[in-house]
């Protein structure tokens, strides 16, 4: 049996209801139920969390740094977008 | 199911239990199919406003005053849309899918909020919206931040992060009008005049009279009444159109020294009922521009579908 043939799994926790969920780690396991027993086992040792998440590594699209250009540059020059652009006098600047 | 334990369901119990204790519920978790159905209505509802409430502001991207007004109003409607992408999505977690919420809009089955079927007649109305119809949106969905639904709760935070560019994008706007000649002083007052009094409608009718608001208020779903959001927003925006020089058009605005709050007029409940059962000024066109909009982008969705397909055949092959 070879073991580096075993797929990797993302994994993401849960710390606490009504938070997102958090990605930890990831592991590898033979599918998508042992990930998960093996999650438990590695990540949730001392309470770390109420739920978790496991999934392909292979299944996820990410962006490559070398995009970072395309996806950010376009937003510096729209600083109309925040809500520190509005400049109000300050008796009705809590808003 | 004769040998069903009596008394409460353990699974109620533990709902009961989480809500109790200011849990929040997420959407593996067992809930009543009322309490599923209460959610899912109120989000739907919320998402469809969401992007129903680009149109009122969207007719004025192209004819704002300048290109720096353009390009504002552009990025918050875009935002808009962003806001129903998520609410849909939290709805989503329930098992309902975007087309049956979207089919149930264009049937008339689910609604969206009244006041997005009064039409932005002047520049003054599209930068009024931003100023009290967002300032009343923000009231109410920062007290969502903390409903009893998970997926729910954290739209509503993301959301509330964007918003206040809103207001203040058209409560500043406002002021320019406000401080401008005698012409563009008038427009906004009479924005003002008009978009009032249904801002207070969007909070709902009187906890007395709310079909919905015990229930929600006991799963925590809803976290303050519609009477007291409503207040809320009446005090903080009163002293915002006073700054201005703006007159709120109630005759009955009053500040109550002894209980700390404005007293106001009594909203026109009739023109509410209206508004809401489909005899609003713009509720065939908003619900008509929504289904045009679906259907001549759909080339783009089969476009799309189409290489896809193709791409994978690539794949396999």
């Amino acid at each position: 049996m070879n073991k580096q043939a075993l797929p990797l799994f993302e994994v993401f926790i849960r710390s606490k209801r009504g938070l997102d969920h958090r990605h930890v780690g990831s592991l590898h396991a033979e599918d998508p139920e042992q990930a998960l027993d093996y999650a438990r086992d590695v990540y949730l040792r001392r309470s770390e969390g109420v739920s978790i998440w496991v999934v392909r590594s292979a299944n996820i699209t990410a962006s490559q740094e070398s995009d970072v250009g395309s996806f950010y540059d376009p937003m510096d020059d729209k600083p109309y977008r925040h809500a520190t652009h509005y400049k109000l006098p300050k008796e009705v600047d809590n808003m | 199911m004769t040998d069903k334990p009596r008394g409460i369901d353990p699974r109620m119990a533990g709902f009961n239990e989480k809500v109790a204790n200011d849990q929040r519920i997420e959407p593996k978790d067992w809930m009543p199919d009322a309490f599923r159905k209460t959610v899912l209505r109120q989000m739907s509802q919320h998402a469809h406003s969401e992007v129903i409430g680009m149109q009122p502001e969207g007719t004025w991207i192209t004819r704002a005053p300048s290109l720096h007004r353009k390009v504002v109003l552009l990025a918050k409607v875009q935002d808009e849309g962003g806001h129903g992408l998520y609410l849909y999505s939290a709805a989503e977690t329930l098992g309902t899918s975007r087309e049956e919420m979207e089919n149930a809009l264009h049937e008339g089955r689910a609604k969206y909020a009244s006041i997005f079927n009064y039409p932005a007649l002047s520049w003054a109305d599209a930068v009024a919206i931003g100023w009290l119809v967002d300032g009343a949106a923000i009231v109410n969905q920062v007290s969502l931040q903390r409903t009893s639904y998970g997926p729910y709760s954290r739209a509503m935070i993301r959301i509330c992060k964007e918003e206040s560019f809103h207001q203040r994008q058209g409560y500043e706007a406002t002021m320019v009008l406000a401080r401008g000649s005698k012409e563009q002083r008038a427009m906004a007052q009479d924005a003002l005049n008009r978009w009032w009094w249904p801002s207070l409608m969007m909070f709902g009718p009187h906890d007395s009279e709310s079909a919905h608001s015990g229930q929600s208020m006991e799963w925590k779903l809803k976290r303050e009444s519609n009477d007291v959001l409503r207040q809320r927003f009446i005090d903080q925006t009163v002293p915002q159109a006073e700054f201005i020089g703006l007159t709120i058009p109630d005759p009955d605005l009053k500040w109550n020294e002894e209980c700390g709050h404005y007293d106001f007029g009594e909203i026109d409940w009739d023109e509410f009922k209206q508004v809401i059962s489909g005899n609003g000024p713009c509720n065939k066109q908003r619900l008509a521009h929504h289904i045009r909009a679906a259907e001549d982008g759909r080339w783009v969705r089969d476009a799309m579908h189409a290489h896809a397909q193709k791409q994978n055949k690539r794949e396999v092959a």
